[in-house]
């Protein structure tokens, strides 16, 4: 595979560097502290209306008002907290990890992960708390 | 196989085929306009592939709302509630909850990583040939099931709404659907493919809103009487407000539905066409942004689903629909019908038309960009390709990919099967081969080539065989109402595996033999790739940027 020429410019080294700096860590961490639990919750959320709507269609049946039932009001609960969790997932992204991956790419295009030693710095505001 | 032309002649045609054609005609004329004029544009092989990354975020949601919203979506899930209730309604649930595994876990990591295919990231840190190989089978293997669904939609439309009965004039209508989407393929590559689907989505979401806010007009829009009208109809014995009209009957169908519900909600962001979309996006947060457009969109187009399919089942009736040609997927153009009379019938048919053409050249350009690009440039010419070579092999492939969907169409002409289960092996497909290789790629450091290779092929066999040996293809009782078996072939019996969806076995079997490949094998995991992936998929350093013209 020919690459095209701008790929080329970070060494094998600087990625190694880059992943193992602090902030990279802290990106990750914050990235996957999001996305793995929701996940596993969301799937959990769903498989449990799945179940209940195969061995339980009695409980479904349950009449709350007129003829809306349980199984009703769960299936348009899953449409609300699948817009929900897309909300919350892009008001994590935007406030948590955008600001650390956007400083994070700067640098690496001004090859700042070059050459041994940190060059990094944990001061600028946005990779904090 | 049953012999539709037979049925249509029974329950003749509904509405105006000059109107629905018409309209029909008129969208054809649009796009292919729209179509040349963005193929000034196409230079490069971004440019066919990708759209040259210069496709906004809300453009994209809309253009992946219109790829996602297929025949299935538009008359499979309407079909199903209008038929069974709530049956079909589980089934948007699924395909909407799906999308948060793309949101969450895969789109930008993709977008960050990739240039133009699945493989591209899936062989990152892997050895190219074989990896690369592995993924474009099981993208060809997808996007076939997937155009099986949209040709079998096609030929049921065909029947209703056309007038076309006689077995050599509808297969001539399926080789004119497919020689129009080889034109935009050819033509427009993904820009000319991208404008297609949004117009497309756009028609369908605002022809879904009209019907929605006519079938709750009649209802006062009060829910509680749509549903009341809608049991009262029901076919007798049924429950279509509580879950289990379809599934409920045995303890092997619950099985089967538990099995369609996994496959549904992990195949998504498994599936080659949808994970291509987000190439065409300049950066990972308009991949992001596109996303959530597409959920949006998605979201409230089920929403719209329900109260069509509940309003067809309680205005059509759904002896009414099992009765017309292409049974349930006919449920929505019936109650178009019903409402709005020749118009209505006339705007939704050309709708679900274009559903079918837009979503066939979808499917078509990523397959054909797979084939080129994964196995001709980088695994037959070891990446040494002329400049424009690669894109010529697309073309080439788009034309032969275009002419075998042809002939699966006019094969689904014959067969009367459910177009949102045809989807739904799709997604079980996507969800076994990809989906697990994916995850292990982006997240698991230690995932080798033998891993990837064993939970590819492992997940991909695994599926393929126990849908032949499944009641899909032979085996399943005669339908007493039709005298014929939804298998695929009547009259023989080689099925031993009992449930119709392959999901609950072959999805963890891969996620299994991906784990199990990676610790059995020798090699090394190549750290400086896995350093570079991963920083990369986080960071978006070095990402495809858009092409200036």
């Amino acid at each position: 595979m020919t690459e095209p020429a701008e790929r080329r410019l970070l060494t094998p080294e600087e990625y190694r560097q880059a992943q193992d700096s602090p902030e990279f860590t802290e990106l990750r961490r914050r990235f996957r502290r999001f996305a793995f639990p929701m996940t596993v919750a969301f799937l959990a959320w769903y498989l449990l209306y799945v179940l209940l709507s195969t061995y339980a269609p009695d409980f479904m049946a349950t009449p709350v008002f007129g003829n809306v039932n349980v199984g009703l009001l769960l299936g348009l609960a899953q449409f609300v907290s699948t817009f929900v969790i897309t909300h919350l997932y892009v008001a994590h992204a935007n406030r948590r990890t955008d600001p650390i991956a956007d400083e994070m790419r700067e640098r690496l295009e001004s090859h700042q992960y070059a050459g041994g030693g940190r060059a990094t710095d944990l001061s600028k505001g946005s990779t904090r708390g | 196989m049953a012999d539709l032309s037979v049925v249509a002649a029974d329950s003749g045609t509904i509405g105006s085929p000059a109107v629905n054609i018409s309209i029909f005609g008129a969208f054809v004329v649009v796009t292919l306009v729209i179509t040349f004029r963005a193929s000034r544009n196409n230079k490069s092989a971004a440019d066919y592939y990708a759209a040259g990354r210069n496709i906004s975020g809300t453009q994209n949601g809309l253009a992946i709302a219109g790829d996602y919203l297929s025949a299935a979506s538009f008359l499979g899930i309407a079909g199903a509630i209008a038929v069974y209730g709530y049956d079909g309604f589980l089934y948007s649930i699924g395909f909407l909850v799906a999308w948060l595994v793309a949101l969450l876990l895969v789109a930008e990591l993709m977008r960050n990583t990739a240039r133009y295919t699945m493989a591209d990231v899936l062989a990152f840190r892997m050895r190219q040939g074989p990896v690369r190989t592995a993924a474009a089978i099981s993208t060809l293997a997808v996007s076939l099931f997937y155009l099986l669904a949209q040709m079998a939609g096609a030929g049921g439309l065909v029947t209703l709404l056309l007038g076309i009965t006689g077995e050599a004039a509808q297969a001539l209508v399926v080789v004119l659907v497919g020689a129009l989407m080889i034109i935009y393929v050819l033509v427009g590559g993904m820009r000319g493919t991208t404008y297609v689907q949004i117009i497309k989505a756009s028609l369908l979401i605002a022809g879904a809103l009209v019907m929605t806010l006519w079938v709750l007009t009649k209802f006062g829009f009060n829910l509680s009487a749509l549903l009341g009208d809608a049991q009262a109809v029901a076919v007798e014995g049924r429950d279509v407000l509580a879950p289990g009209a379809q599934y409920g009957a045995t303890s092997t169908s619950k099985l089967d539905f538990v099995s369609l519900g996994l496959a549904l909600v992990l195949g998504t962001a498994g599936l080659p066409h949808v994970l291509m979309r987000f190439y065409t996006v300049p950066t990972a947060k308009d991949a992001r942004r596109s996303v959530v457009w597409a959920i949006w969109l998605i979201g409230v187009f089920y929403l719209f689903s329900l109260v069509i399919g509940y309003g067809a089942g309680a205005l059509v009736g759904p002896e009414t629909i099992l009765g017309a040609p292409g049974a349930v997927n006919s449920a929505a153009p019936l109650l178009a019908f019903e409402l709005g009379g020749t118009i209505l019938l006339g705007i939704i048919a050309g709708v679900a038309f274009a559903t079918i053409l837009a979503v066939v050249a979808g499917l078509t350009i990523t397959a054909s960009a797979s084939f080129a690009h994964d196995v001709y440039a980088s695994v037959i010419k070891k990446g040494q390709v002329p400049p424009n070579g690669e894109v010529r092999v697309a073309r080439i492939t788009a034309v032969v990919i275009g002419a075998i969907s042809i002939g699966l169409g006019i094969l689904a002409l014959q067969a009367g099967l459910n177009i949102a289960f045809l989807v739904a092996l799709a997604f079980a497909v996507a969800a076994s081969a990809n989906l697990p290789t994916i995850l292990y790629t982006l997240f698991w450091k230690r995932f080798t080539t033998q891993g990837a290779l064993w939970s590819m092929y492992g997940g991909l066999i695994t599926c393929l065989v126990l849908i032949i040996f499944s009641p899909v293809v032979s085996g399943a009782p005669v339908n007493p109402a039709t005298g014929l078996s939804p298998s695929l072939f009547q009259d023989v019996d080689f099925h031993w595996f009992p449930l119709n969806n392959p999901g609950i076995i072959s999805i963890p079997l891969s996620f299994f033999l991906g784990w199990l490949g990676t610790v059995l094998s020798k090699e090394k995991p190549d750290l400086d790739k896995n350093a570079e992936l991963e920083v990369r998929s986080l960071t978006g350093i070095g990402a495809e940027k858009a092409v200036q013209h």
